[in-house]
Formats: structure tokens, C-alpha cells, sequence
């Protein structure tokens, strides 16, 4: 993974022409190069990083002249804050209407839903945002649509965020729960005579939500990677924000901390979810042995 | 003599024995039982309709488009018409039936030139991602050993990395341009392709018909690509076109971000970054290019479900 690291820094163009003033002398740019080192090759370059990183040095912002990585801390909670709403936002929506999609299934609820989760998946996220905005915003005015004050601040990027996971999540739900109600036990709980309504919110949602968890750590790193778009629509005041801004001002050491720092919350949350299969499915631990 | 003997041999086996198991799905006799079951399927049939429509729109958008992409009109007229609203609102004209933008330029023609970028990026770079992902997923099942294991593992880094950052970092360091968004979003997409593949390759290798190609003698490349390839290609159909769509939904994002290709060029995503900044005063900028790429994306995604159902039953819910 830190290959990528090594990629990323040739060809990027010298950041320094951009951080000195413009009539900035040959002698001061080549001090301001020999300070960040970029007058090394790249690989001394990136060796330096690793070796600083590892300690947690992870260098100096150019724009903000300070260590980058209290810059990303500060911003984390926020975009954790988001990512999390909008995990909530989809899943606790989805369960309700995948399950009734499935129960009344081929019925008009049935497919206005799937219909409509169609459509959540077709919509780019940052449109259904910008479409959020204009009618909450700008028409409505009920809702602030810019930056992170408080939790009303919190509900249109979640519903921007969340979209996405929510319709495809609906759409898991739904089908995970047809196969389950399928099933054998499902049978045989009807025949007992038990009510309906205890057979599938009790009997057969426990099992026809295993998928949809199992889904929810490996989206989270998806959301956060979604949080670079989203923060930036809404002037969210985040890490993908950060990123972006960084990109664009050509931060490198900036975005090298907050991209390594992305894909280690990535990785982490990864690992964690395949540790929880083998506490969900014991089937895995047998075969494991 | 007797090698001439095997050489010919092999040729022979492979176009007539092998071949038969494997080439009824692709042949002209199941053409009419598709296009039947596109027909009967309505929604499949939409989604059809739109895609075709959308690639039609692309082709000839030069004469669809009221207005030429720019250079009609000296730009101080040009300006004197921005921000008129769409046709049917107060202040709005027929002459620009959907607005016109900040630059006065006309909101529909930029929106049937727009087609094009998301076309052709959707389409080339599933197709690159698509060949780059089956030949590695072919050799990866199909050799095994050390060079599977070597891409698998960088298959399982790869994926450990959020690609949509990466395509950022990429594109910010290599700057804009058509090419260079395509190549990103090529090198993006192969893990999955090459995951299914191998997979595939795994379940066909120890069956028969294979064995029977290298009794006669087939060489390994015509093993693997017209005995194997043909047996791994429905999922790889199936994964394309869900791709085609998630690509051209990264690449709006992308070129919303200003990290697409070079703003002369009108693309959804830019339209939507121009619209951002207007969404106060003219909420037809950001509006209309959004339900270009949701129906789009719409079309491709009714047609892929019913692609599913069709080629792989067993994924059927």
C-alpha cells in the first residue's frame, strides 16, 4: 500500500514555485527546495517519509505551516461524525423497506420502492446534494446548508452521503429476506400457526440481515472516501475537505498523511470485518481448523 | 513428421470438439431468444431504449444540438443572454429551451456535447479495465503457483485502498485531460474482473473438455483463450455493464471536482461544478446535466439487471 506513496510524488510538478513569493529569487528557491527536500531523488524522498512516519512525524503542511498531523486529528471527528449518520441514515431506513418489500412482494410498495432505489443508485451523490440544498436551502429555507454547527448542519450531507448505501442496502435487505422467508424453519413456524408478523420481524429478520452487516464495515471505508465529495458540496469542514484543498494547493505533505491515515482506517476496518465473519459464521471457524 | 502430425491434429480438435460445448451461448441461433426476452421485459426494454437513445444523442450531436459548441456568437452577445431560465419559466425563451449558463451559453447543446465524455469515458475504460482484469485473472487460475499469489496479494492491496482517493491523487498530479481520466478510471476497476476470472478458471481447468484439448495437443494460450475465455465471459458480461455506469458516475464526481478534462470540454460533472456556484440564482444549471447522468446511468443499470437475470440465473432473486 505505501507503493503508492512513491507513486504519487514524481511528476507532480514543484510545489515550491507555489509557496514563494513571485519574484522570489534562484537562491531562495533552492533553499526552500533543500528545507522540504525535495532537491533529493524521490526515493530518498519517500524513505525519509517512511522512516519520520513510523515515529508519527508525518512532515509539515506547506499552507498551513504546521505539523499535518494535529491538522488531520482536528478534522477527523468531523468526518467520522458524518460518515457514521450516514451509515445510520441507510441502515436504519433500510430495514423497514427491504423487509415490507419483501413481505408485500410484487405489490405497488413493493415497486415503487425497488423503483425507487433504482434511482438512488443512479443519481450521483453530489447532484442529489446540490438538489438538496436548492429545496431545502434555497426554496424551503428550513435547513443550513453550508458548514458544521450543529446537528441540524449534519442532516443534508448525511442524506447525501447515506443515498447511495441505502437503496443498494434496501435492495440486499429485500432479497436477503425473500430467501430467508423460503426457507424451511420459515415453514414450519407458519404451520406452528405462529402471527406473521412475529415470523418475519422475529424469526426471519435476524437471519436475513447477516449480509446487510456484514456489508456495513466494509462501506464505511467506502464512506469515507465518499466524505471527499460530500464535504466539499457542503463546505463540511472535514478530512476529505482537507484532501481536496490540499490537492489543489499542492500540499504533498498533507496529502500524504491524510491519504495514508484514509487507507489505514480502511484497512483497519477491513480486517475487523473479516475477524467478525468468523464470530458471525462458525461455519468459517470449522473449516479454518 | 510425427510433431506435423500432433500440429495438425491440434488445430483440428480445437475448432471442431471443444468448441462445440462452448460456443452455443455466442452463436446466431440464440440471437432471436435474447432480443425476445429483451422485448418481453419492459423495463429491460426502457433501459435499452436509453441507452441507445444516449449513444445516438452522442454520435450526432452536432446536428441534434440547437446551437454549436461555441464561436457562434462574438462573446459580448454572448453574455448579454446568460442566465436565462428555461423555456417554460417567466423570462424564458424557446430559443434555449432548458436556460442558458453563466457564459450565456446554451444549457441543452452543452448537455447533448456532454454526452460524449461520459460515453466515451464509461465505455473505453470498462472495456480497458475489463481486458486488463480477464488476462490477469486468466493467468492468475489458469497458471497458478507463485504468479497467482503475487496477483491476488496485490489484488487484496489494491482493493484495501479507497479508489476514488486515488483517482484524485492521480489526476491532481497528472493534471486534466481525456486520456488520462480514462486511464485512471481503467487501472481502477480491474480487481474485480480479475477476482471472477480466475474464479472461473479455477471452476472450468480440471473439467473434461479441457483435458480432452490437451490430450489432443493444444497449446497452452489456445487453452486458455478459446477453451476457457469463452467459459468465463457471462459474469464478466454481467460486472461490464454495472461498471459502464459506476465509471461514469466516478467520472461526474471527478470532473465536479475540476479533476476531469479540459473545461473547454462541456461534461455533466463540470456543468453541475458551474452550477454549484449558481445554485442561488439559476437552478436550471445544476439541475438539468444531474438528470442526464441519473437517466443514463438509470438506462444502463435496468439494462444490467436483466443481463443478470438472463446470463447467470442463479443470481436471480
Amino acid at each position: 500500500m505505501l507503493v503508492f506513496f512513491a507513486i504519487h510524488l514524481p511528476g507532480g510538478g514543484d510545489p515550491s514555485m507555489l509557496y514563494l513569493p513571485l519574484h522570489a529569487t534562484q537562491e531562495q528557491l533552492d533553499a526552500f527546495r533543500h528545507r522540504m527536500g525535495f532537491d533529493q531523488p524521490v526515493h530518498v524522498q519517500y524513505l525519509r517519509w517512511l522512516s519520520r512516519a513510523v515515529q508519527g512525524d508525518f512532515g509539515t503542511s506547506l499552507r498551513y505551516v504546521k505539523p499535518v498531523f494535529p491538522l488531520i486529528l482536528e478534522r477527523m471527528p468531523a468526518t467520522l461524525e458524518l460518515a457514521v449518520a450516514a451509515q445510520i441514515f441507510a441502515l436504519v431506513l433500510s430495514f423497514p423497506l427491504g423487509v415490507l418489500a419483501a413481505v408485500h412482494r410484487n405489490s405497488i410498495y413493493d415497486g415503487l420502492t425497488m423503483l425507487g432505489a433504482l434511482f438512488g443508485q443512479s443519481m450521483p451523490g453530489f447532484w442529489l446534494g446540490l438538489m438538496l440544498i436548492l429545496l431545502f436551502g434555497v426554496v424551503l429555507r428550513i435547513l443550513p446548508i453550508s458548514g458544521r454547527e450543529g446537528p441540524k448542519h449534519l442532516i443534508l450531507p448525511a442524506i447525501t452521503l447515506g443515498t447511495f448505501f441505502l437503496a443498494r442496502d434496501t435492495r440486499l435487505m429485500r432479497s436477503s429476506m425473500l430467501e430467508v422467508l423460503g426457507q424451511e424453519y420459515i415453514t414450519t413456524a407458519r404451520s406452528k400457526g405462529l402471527n406473521e408478523r412475529i415470523i418475519v420481524w422475529r424469526h426471519a429478520l435476524k437471519n436475513a440481515m447477516i449480509p446487510l452487516i456484514t456489508m456495513v464495515g466494509m462501506d464505511f471505508g467506502a464512506l469515507l472516501a465518499g466524505t471527499v465529495v460530500t464535504e466539499t458540496v457542503f463546505a463540511w469542514p472535514g478530512v476529505g475537505r482537507l484532501i481536496f484543498m490540499a490537492i489543489n494547493q499542492r500540499d504533498f505533505p498533507l496529502i500524504q498523511a491524510a491519504v495514508f491515515l484514509i487507507a489505514l482506517i480502511f484497512v483497519v476496518t477491513n480486517l475487523l470485518v473479516d475477524l467478525s465473519y468468523v464470530y458471525l459464521d462458525p461455519r468459517i471457524r470449522l473449516t479454518e481448523g | 513428421m510425427q510433431q506435423r502430425a500432433i500440429e495438425a491434429g491440434e488445430s483440428e480438435a480445437a475448432v471442431t470438439f471443444p468448441r462445440w460445448e462452448t460456443s452455443g451461448r455466442a452463436s446466431g441461433a440464440r440471437f432471436s431468444p435474447i432480443l425476445r426476452s429483451l422485448l418481453q421485459n419492459k423495463i429491460a426494454a426502457i433501459g435499452v431504449f436509453i441507452i441507445l437513445g444516449m449513444i445516438f444523442v452522442a454520435i450526432f450531436a452536432p446536428s441534434i444540438a440547437p446551437y454549436e459548441l461555441e464561436g457562434e456568437v462574438p462573446i459580448g452577445e454572448q453574455l448579454r443572454r446568460r442566465l436565462k431560465p428555461p423555456a417554460w419559466v417567466e423570462g424564458g425563451t424557446s430559443e434555449f429551451p432548458l436556460g442558458t449558463d453563466s457564459l450565456g451559453r446554451d444549457i441543452l447543446t452543452r448537455i447533448i456535447y456532454g454526452s460524449r465524455v461520459s460515453l466515451t469515458v464509461g465505455l473505453t475504460a470498462v472495456f480497458l479495465s475489463g481486458t486488463l482484469g480477464v488476462i490477469l485473472g486468466l493467468f492468475s487460475g489458469y497458471v497458478g503457483g507463485l504468479l497467482d499469489d503475487v496477483i491476488m496479494r496485490f489484488a487484496d492491496i489494491w482493493l484495501a485502498f479507497p479508489f476514488i482517493i486515488l483517482a484524485i491523487l492521480f489526476l491532481s498530479v497528472l493534471g486534466p485531460g481525456l486520456d488520462k481520466l480514462i486511464a485512471v478510471l481503467a487501472i481502477g476497476g480491474w480487481v474485480g474482473y480479475a477476482r471472477v476470472t480466475r474464479g472461473q478458471v479455477l471452476a472450468v481447468r480440471e473439467k473434461e473438455y479441457i483435458d480432452a484439448a490437451r490430450v489432443v495437443g493444444a497449446s497452452h494460450t489456445r487453452i486458455l483463450f478459446h477453451h476457457i475465455l469463452p467459459n468465463t465471459m457471462a459474469p464478466i458480461i454481467v460486472i461490464s455493464s454495472f461498471a459502464v455506469a459506476t465509471t461514469m458516475l466516478a467520472e461526474a464526481a471527478l470532473s465536479f471536482l475540476g479533476l476531469g478534462v479540459k473545461p473547454a470540454i462541456p461534461t455533466w460533472g463540470s456543468m453541475l461544478a458551474d452550477g454549484r456556484d449558481y445554485l442561488r440564482d439559476a437552478w436550471w444549471l445544476a439541475t438539468f446535466p444531474g438528470i442526464a447522468i441519473m437517466i443514463t446511468v438509470l438506462g444502463i443499470n435496468l439494462f444490467g439487471d436483466w443481463l443478470r437475470d438472463y446470463l447467470d440465473p442463479r443470481l436471480k432473486v
